[in-house]
């Protein structure tokens, strides 16, 4: 299956599942065609994660759109079980009062989760379906790329910082950047532990998630490599990935919750 | 594991999802949650409500009840003291009527009384008139007479 051609050897096959199928101009190619330089794109996880994040959250929508306060449908339930238990989450942990703290937390951990879930599907399906129209490489997990896990956990930094600022007030921010935990006389030391705390977060937020499920892609990969072998192992790994994806969505949404009421909650 | 434009990009749809879901999906979700969850507690204080009214309720017909009782055995008793009073009344005024009835009968047997009575003396001096006729004609001797019938005939 390597799009190179040669014959399929294992780190070939592995190395070929984790490229990303990638476009950019022909000045950022190397000589193998490889894109390199910032100014790449992998078109397949942008599209995996914005078609998936249209698909649902449009069905999300329109759920909405007609929601009842009377008896609910079942789509109606399911969307707003998963919707209660996010909100119940926020009420629990953030204390302020925010239109955008709980909408925030449904996005991430609906889209993560259905990003995850790709995972269970079998690892060879789309990328050979995409091979057969002619597409290369296509790694279906968004997940798996640093650039999505990154993305997310900087947009969160921003809107972290932006709440920070707007319900404390640029002086008490100031203040709270400064002053705290060693008083003013410490300022350069605060200083340097805050930038530290603030860089901390969203590295380890997105390294968390892109750890686990690219661990959990090579498992599925190296499954895959065991000839009849996968039958009895690739189930039990996919049940229990189920787990993991639902618990690094989950864990995704509930450390934005807890940024989100630390910025909004004087120390 | 590279980093580039990739990043942009998916902040753009992160962005684009969030503002979907701060929209148009939990707002109206969360104005449904809210409405069901405001009927259901008006419908468990209503259910309270009614429980309770039929609790007062019930008290209430109870009351009424007894009362209706009470009533009842008033009525009754006053009912049977009223009987009673009547069937004394009647009692009397069938005793007087009694009264004059037997008064008036004994009137009337002693005026029949009197009036045989009476009867009884005109017979008796018809009969002593008979009987002495019956006697003066058995006395009467034409000869012994005749002397006082002669002195008679000779006065005139």
């Amino acid at each position: 299956m390597s799009a190179e051609g040669g014959t399929l050897t294992t780190s070939g096959y592995i190395q070929h599942h984790l490229t990303n199928l990638a476009v950019c101009s022909d000045a950022a190619k190397d000589a193998t065609g490889h894109c390199h330089g910032f100014w790449t794109f992998h078109l397949d996880t942008l599209l995996v994660s914005g078609i998936l994040g249209l698909v649902v959250f449009g069905l999300m929508a329109m759920v909405a759109s007609k929601a009842t306060s009377g008896v609910p449908g079942n789509l109606q339930s399911f969307i707003e079980m998963v919707v209660g238990m996010v909100d119940q989450q926020v009420k629990d942990t953030f204390h302020g009062k925010s239109a955008l703290v709980t909408p925030l937390a449904i996005t991430i951990f609906v889209w993560v989760f259905v990003m995850n879930a790709m995972d269970l599907i079998p690892v060879d399906f789309l990328p050979v379906t995409a091979a057969a129209v002619g597409v290369d490489y296509l790694k279906v997990v968004p997940t798996t790329d640093p650039n999505l896990t990154f993305a997310m956990a900087l947009t969160v930094f921003v809107i972290t910082l932006f709440m920070g600022l707007k319900i404390k007030g640029f002086g008490h921010f100031m203040h709270e950047v400064f002053a705290v935990p060693f008083g003013l006389k410490l300022a350069p030391i605060n200083l340097l532990f805050r930038i530290v705390e603030e860089i901390a977060r969203p590295i380890s937020l997105s390294l968390r998630l892109f750890g686990n499920m690219y661990a959990g892609e090579m498992v599925f990969i190296l499954i895959a490599l065991l000839g009849i072998w996968q039958l009895p192992l690739a189930l039990p790994w996919a049940l229990f990935h189920i787990l993991i994806i639902t618990l690094q969505a989950f864990v995704f949404m509930m450390l934005t919750i807890v940024y989100m009421s630390m910025a909004a909650e004087s120390h | 594991m590279n980093i580039n434009a990739t990043l942009i990009g998916q902040a753009i749809w992160f962005a684009i999802f969030i503002w979907i879901t701060m929209k148009y999906v939990w707002p109206p979700l969360q104005k449904a949650m809210a409405d069901r969850q405001a009927q259901i507690a008006d419908g468990l204080a209503a259910a309270e409500r009614g429980k309770h009214e039929q609790e007062l309720a019930a008290k209430r017909s109870a009351d009424a009840l007894r009362e209706a009782k009470e009533k009842s055995a008033e009525l009754v008793a006053q009912a049977e003291k009223r009987a009673q009073q009547i069937v004394e009344e009647a009692k009397g005024n069938a005793k007087v009527e009694a009264d004059k009835v037997v008064a008036g009968a004994k009137a009337e047997i002693d005026q029949e009384v009197e009036r045989a009575k009476q009867q009884l003396r005109e017979r008796v001096a018809e009969l002593a008139v008979a009987g002495a006729e019956k006697i003066l004609r058995k006395e009467i001797n034409a000869s012994a007479h005749a002397d006082m019938l002669v002195a008679l005939k000779q006065d005139l």
